[in-house]
């Protein structure tokens, strides 16, 4: 933590002012993330497959977006006024998957089927198969291509709609993502917030160890855009940061959410080995009561 | 040959973009750094607002269009064959195609025949990587008026389309007012003794392999396959019935393009006729005058008289 704040300190290009959300409002959020951790856990365990790390890392930030400050619509997916979301992480798929099912896009009970054959819940996203998916991922650094695109398009037509991509800090490895990086900032893009879920591991490691993409912030401000900083796990300054980020947009902005692997979940937490591994069942619904007491604590 | 009127498909196409987006609003153009090799430069200078330089980044080209499509724009992105198809073959696959979005791939430069930039830029893999992505459309003008009508189907279609263009200038041998239907081929000559079933600029070599053959005594029936897939099989089933012997012709390795489409579509057919593939044989090409490079690979009219030759005797053997 203390390396957290040193980084939060040197590297905020902009600091996010408090904007006022009612602690009902957080913790009624907080207690959505842990019913989408729960149902994460179960997924990846009925499936004996799955990305477990990387899917509890994000889990926060999918529910600031959908419950919170994305415009949408799940009685009607293809709502012409509705925001874009691009899960550019698209092995994340168990954590999105629980969000959309918890917003109303498809039943909950439906999110066992994940990974299954003649299952709509594919191992990464399908925007042909799932409700609320708005285009297929899973091959990494794509997503934000195309959400830059999406965002060039509602300018073009004279839209507002907002468009975001969830990135993985590991998938900043590729290419393309700064390639759509400097599209952004070519073509003056602001209706645009790439979020990174900076949980510092990947399929082989720590991502310092694999490849360090330090100085983070540095890059993308290199590449035209606005960053801010926060701890990913902070449905408040999520919150607020969202907020705040639409204010006076005169940038593309990258969210650099500091997250940790397997987040919520002692075993799971910080532990390289769980990058694409599930917990055994006995395990998993052990898991699930515990956090179902933490719920109850809120 | 009915003219000897040269033009490029790429002009054709360059041009045609300029008609197209005047008649609507919502096709928007990118390109890779090589507007003015595609010819999408004039587009860019009719409808600058609608143009986007994507500078030399064709996977996120890819992207991009992607998501002007997700909001009800027509992408046509443009850039040389071996990038379209080769270099951002993932985004294609997995972002577009998969994605099922309306994106359409205007490729230039294809086959040997691109020349003397040599084989770094000759694309002749391209067909066969396109074709392979399930629902992936995959269409080969012969010429420059057919590739006006080509992009106007393309852009009626809704959904991913491959466009396989070239550089060099290609004889006029299809008429401005005969149709298009995607996957639809035209027989171009009649003839029962053997079938040239060919696509892009092998299809003028094919005419006038044709037109040696008959001074030969041999009428070949010569068909225009434009359309890569889908595959127009019952025009194949009767040539087979008919004419019994094939000689299939593409600027493109010999390997996954139309030969091999041709010869999957008899593979369950209990009579199949002999097929011989001219194309590049398997090798890399080098640079070269077009007319030169395709006498060298195999490409040329001659080359497929000789064919012509071989197969019927495989046929009457």
């Amino acid at each position: 933590m203390a390396k957290l704040i040193e980084w939060r300190a040197n590297l905020l290009q902009e600091r996010v002012s408090v904007v006022k959300h009612s602690t009902e409002l957080v913790r009624e959020l907080e207690k959505k993330a842990i019913t989408v951790r729960q149902e994460i856990v179960k997924m990846t365990s009925n499936a004996n497959s799955g990305h477990l790390g990387g899917s509890l890392s994000c889990v926060d930030i999918l529910i600031a977006l959908y419950f919170h400050h994305l415009k949408h619509n799940p009685q009607n997916p293809s709502w012409s006024e509705r925001d874009r979301f691009v899960l550019s992480k698209g092995h994340a798929a168990p954590a999105f998957y629980a969000t959309l099912a918890l917003s109303g896009y498809f039943p909950k009970e439906e999110l066992s089927t994940i990974r299954n054959i003649n299952s709509r819940l594919q191992g990464h996203p399908d925007n042909r198969k799932t409700p609320g998916v708005e285009v297929s991922t899973g091959s990494l650094g794509q997503g934000l291509s195309v959400a830059v695109g999406m965002a060039l398009g509602f300018r073009l037509a004279g839209k507002n709609n907002h468009v975001y991509a969830l990135a993985g800090d590991g998938e900043l490895n590729e290419g393309e993502i700064w390639e759509a990086a400097m599209f952004a900032n070519h073509y003056k893009i602001v209706n645009i917030t790439a979020l990174v879920d900076r949980n510092h591991g990947q399929n082989d490691g720590r991502e310092e160890d694999v490849m360090s993409m330090e100085p983070l912030a540095a890059k993308w401000t290199a590449f035209g855009w606005n960053v801010f900083g926060i701890d990913g796990h902070s449905i408040k300054d999520l919150l607020d940061v969202l907020d705040k980020s639409m204010e006076n947009r005169k940038k593309p902005i990258v969210i650099i959410a500091e997250t940790v692997k397997g987040k919520g979940i002692s075993l799971v937490e910080g532990n390289d080995d769980y990058h694409a591994k599930c917990l055994p069942k006995e395990l998993a619904a052990q898991v699930v009561a515990e956090l179902e007491k933490r719920k109850e604590i809120l | 040959m009915s003219s000897t009127q040269l033009i490029s498909t790429r002009d054709a196409f360059g041009e045609e973009l300029v008609d197209m987006g005047k008649e609507k609003e919502n096709i928007v153009v990118l390109s890779a750094d090589l507007a003015k090799a595609t010819r999408t430069s004039w587009f860019a200078r009719a409808f600058p607002k609608r143009f986007f330089n994507v500078g030399i980044a064709e996977q996120n080209m890819m992207g991009v269009a992607a998501g002007l499509s997700t909001i009800g724009f027509i992408p046509v992105v443009s850039t040389v064959a071996i990038f379209a198809a080769g270099r951002a073959y993932d985004q294609v696959r997995n972002t577009i195609v998969h994605s099922g979005f309306n994106v359409k791939i205007a490729a230039t430069h294809s086959g040997i025949s691109m020349g003397k930039d040599g084989s770094s830029h000759q694309a002749i893999e391209d067909m066969a990587l396109m074709r392979v992505i399930p629902n992936m459309t995959v269409i080969v003008p012969a010429d420059a008026p057919e590739t006006k009508r080509v992009l106007r189907a393309a852009i009626e279609y809704k959904g991913p389309v491959y466009i396989r263009l070239g550089r060099p200038e290609v004889p006029v041998i299809t008429d401005e007012k005969s149709p298009f239907i995607l996957g639809k081929a035209d027989i171009l000559r009649k003839g029962n003794d053997l079938s040239i079933i060919a696509c892009g600029i092998m299809v003028p070599q094919s005419l006038k392999a044709a037109d040696v053959l008959a001074s030969r005594g041999i009428k070949a029936r010569v068909i225009n396959m434009h359309t890569i897939k889908p595959l127009d099989v019952e025009v194949l089933y009767n040539a087979a019935k008919e004419a019994g012997a094939i000689v299939t012709a593409e600027d493109h390795s010999i390997i996954g393009g139309l030969g091999s489409a041709v010869l999957e579509a008899f593979s369950c057919k209990e009579a199949r006729p002999p097929v011989y593939r001219i194309g590049v044989r398997d090798v890399f090409g080098e640079s070269g005058e077009p007319d030169d490079l395709m006498r060298k690979y195999g490409l040329s009219w001659q080359d497929i008289v000789k064919a012509a030759e071989e197969v019927l005797s495989l046929k009457e053997g």
